[in-house]
């Protein structure tokens, strides 16, 4: 117990030096675990709400449709296979049909995704509900506020509405916004409209044809669907977890700079330190101090910096934390200009593996930058020490 | 091609055409029959300019065509700079364009081929229609109006089959000049989508013809639609075969 009580005691003896040590390590640490926080939140609610307003539990796909190729959107559908007939039927999953159109919104044109759903599903959690509404001489049309800012239509208002039918026909009518929905996913927002299932059928003249089929999110993926093609959660997700492998290495090098600025703290203390108390190396020795003790004691010194921070880390970072935590922050643009899905407030997760994780990293960073200029001590003779020279 | 595309609906005969306007003796069929003989000719060389009017700014857009039949037709950009180099040949059912900025040849097809041409109100889908519409309408005289003053009979085509772009479609025949001064195309709904004004006539090759056409999406309120004008037409002229092949939209 020696060493610890007197790297402790000689720790708190180089006061400022010590105190500014470790106000850079916990700054550090808090910076780690505030932005890891604050990613790990944006992704987590990035998954939480495109499950849950778009992809459900998995999906089936036409096996011509590809949502990034426009071109080939308007001949991908079909009547659904038996295999998904027969979930469609038992409300695990709803057909979702997708028609490429035309809006005319107080006149200007917006080509629009006009999206066929099942007004009474409970699949995805979109107000789909409000579609059961029948306006005089209309069709009843939902879309995202997204979308209302963009077309300038408000609940109520009537637009034109123009498609082309399976035969290749122009079709137009108008339309009525009978709910506008407040939905951070803009993938079901910007550029959608969306219209009962079976209008849209009639409309287009696709009796019981399907572009999609989204399963309950409790539901599994089979692999007989037909030729229709399963696309997992890996699979739907794959923007967002190839943006986050992207961003990876920015996320290290932040976290690096982070870490380097406490380390280099720590290090530059800790051969300043060793330089101005050779003496005290040497007294000691002389009093039979083992050299790898000697080792020890500094090291120690300088790992208790990350104990100190640690602490400190609590007694200021962790209520600032909790509020973010609590409160979120609020986001001053929509993710959908820069093409992600989030909502107006983020709110970090701060994981045990991220807490954890941090702690040992930061520990371990510092006891290896307290240790490296300790290992001279090792080389020093302890009669030079005492003379007050370097080894 | 536009101007193909937009005297197609008559040049090609409404052979089938049943109804008589009784009070003139004649059928439907006959009126697109005397409109047929005089815009029809082998061939065309013409120049024109096509005013797209945004809600700012207009833009004109100047080509040179060569056409062949309702089969094969050559069109080349002049001017804007922008545009300047860009060819578009199509023979029967396949549209290509070569942008001289890519030095490339796209084809256009399905999708690409409801897109505006150079920003106009027409899509590559209107330039391509040129069935005959003695197959794909019925045609039906339904009275005489005056339009611009001028007597002209109204004709009612609607679709025969399946797969037409326009169901329906209203013409205003002129009946001196036994030209199709107006237009109007409807959606299968009933809802009026575009419509083709002639505002302007030529007399060429001692022949009355269209000078400026006006098109219009007409479920774009206050659009101004886009002009397109002949300032150049050649009848029966010979067009070189090599023409419409693939390699001269690269020369």
């Amino acid at each position: 117990m020696l060493i610890p009580k007197l790297a402790q005691r000689n720790l708190i003896g180089a006061g400022a030096r010590t105190w500014l040590n470790v106000v850079t390590t916990s700054l550090a640490l808090f910076m780690i675990v505030f932005a890891s926080g604050m990613y790990d939140g944006m992704i987590a609610y990035t998954k939480r709400v495109t499950v849950a307003t778009e992809i459900g539990g998995g999906q089936y796909w036409h096996p011509a449709y590809d949502p990034d190729d426009p071109f080939s959107i308007d001949d991908s559908h079909g009547l659904l296979p038996d295999e998904l007939r027969q979930i469609v039927r038992r409300g695990e999953a709803m057909p979702i049909l997708v028609v490429q159109g035309a809006a005319y919104p107080a006149g200007r044109v917006l080509p629009v995704m006009i999206r066929g759903i099942p007004p009474q599903q409970s699949i995805i959690d979109l107000p789909t509900q409000v579609l059961q509404a029948q306006p005089d001489g209309a069709l009843p049309v939902l879309m995202g506020q997204g979308m209302a800012r963009l077309s300038e239509l408000e609940k109520g208002d009537r637009f034109v509405l123009r498609w082309r039918d399976v035969h290749g026909s122009y079709d137009a009518r108008d339309a009525e916004v009978v709910g506008i929905m407040d939905v951070e996913n803009f993938k079901v927002d910007l550029g959608q409209v969306w219209l009962p299932l079976e209008l849209l059928r009639t409309m287009v003249d696709v009796p019981g044809h399907a572009t999609y089929v989204v399963i309950g999110a409790d539901e599994a993926l089979t692999a007989a669907s037909g030729e229709w093609v399963p696309r997992d959660h890996i699979f739907l997700l794959q923007d967002i977890l190839n943006a986050v492998k992207a961003d990876q290495p920015y996320v290290w090098t932040l976290y690096g700079l982070l870490l380097a600025l406490a380390a280099m703290g720590i290090f530059n203390s800790q051969v300043l330190s060793i330089f101005r108390r050779r003496r005290e190396i040497g007294t000691l020795m002389s009093l039979g101090m083992h050299r790898g003790r000697v080792v020890s004691l500094f090291t120690m010194e300088g790992a208790l910096h990350s104990v100190y921070a640690l602490l400190l880390t609590i007694i200021w970072g962790a209520p600032v934390l909790y509020l973010v935590a609590t409160r979120g922050i609020p986001i001053p643009y929509d993710g959908a200009d820069i093409g992600i899905v989030m909502g107006q407030r983020m709110w970090p997760v701060y994981s045990a593996g991220l807490l954890g994780g941090t702690v040992i990293l930061v520990a371990l960073i510092v006891t290896l930058v307290s240790y490296l200029p300790s290992r001279r001590i090792a080389k020093m003779n302890p009669t030079d020490a005492l003379r007050g020279r370097a080894a | 091609m536009i101007r193909k595309r937009m005297s197609s609906f008559l040049l090609m005969g409404v052979l089938g055409a049943t109804s008589i306007l009784r009070s003139q003796g004649l059928t439907a069929a006959q009126i697109l029959d005397a409109v047929d003989r005089n815009l029809s000719s082998d061939n065309q060389v013409f120049t024109s300019r096509m005013v797209v009017h945004g809600r700012r700014a207009s833009r004109t857009i100047v080509s040179k065509s060569w056409v062949v039949g309702t089969e094969k037709a050559f069109t080349e950009y002049l001017s804007p700079p922008r545009e300047a180099g860009t060819k578009m040949l199509k023979v029967g059912k396949q549209l290509r364009i070569y942008s001289p900025q890519t030095d490339r040849v796209l084809q256009i097809s399905g999708h690409m081929l409801r897109q505006s041409v150079m920003g106009s109100d027409f899509s590559y889908q209107d330039m391509m229609e040129d069935q005959s519409l003695q197959e794909a309408y019925h045609a039906e005289l339904e009275g005489s109006e005056l339009l611009d003053g001028r007597d002209s009979w109204v004709i009612l085509l609607t679709a025969k089959k399946l797969g037409l772009a326009y169901p329906t479609r209203r013409a205003w025949v002129d009946k001196e000049w036994m030209l199709p001064m107006k237009e109007e195309m409807y959606a299968k709904g009933g809802k009026l989508l575009k419509s083709a004004l002639v505002k302007e006539v030529m007399n060429v090759q001692g022949r009355t013809y269209p000078k400026v056409w006006l098109f219009k999406d007409e479920l774009k309120r206050n659009s101004r639609g886009t002009e397109w004008i002949i300032d150049e037409i050649a009848f029966n002229v010979t067009i070189p075969e090599a023409m419409f092949s693939k390699a001269a939209l690269r020369r």
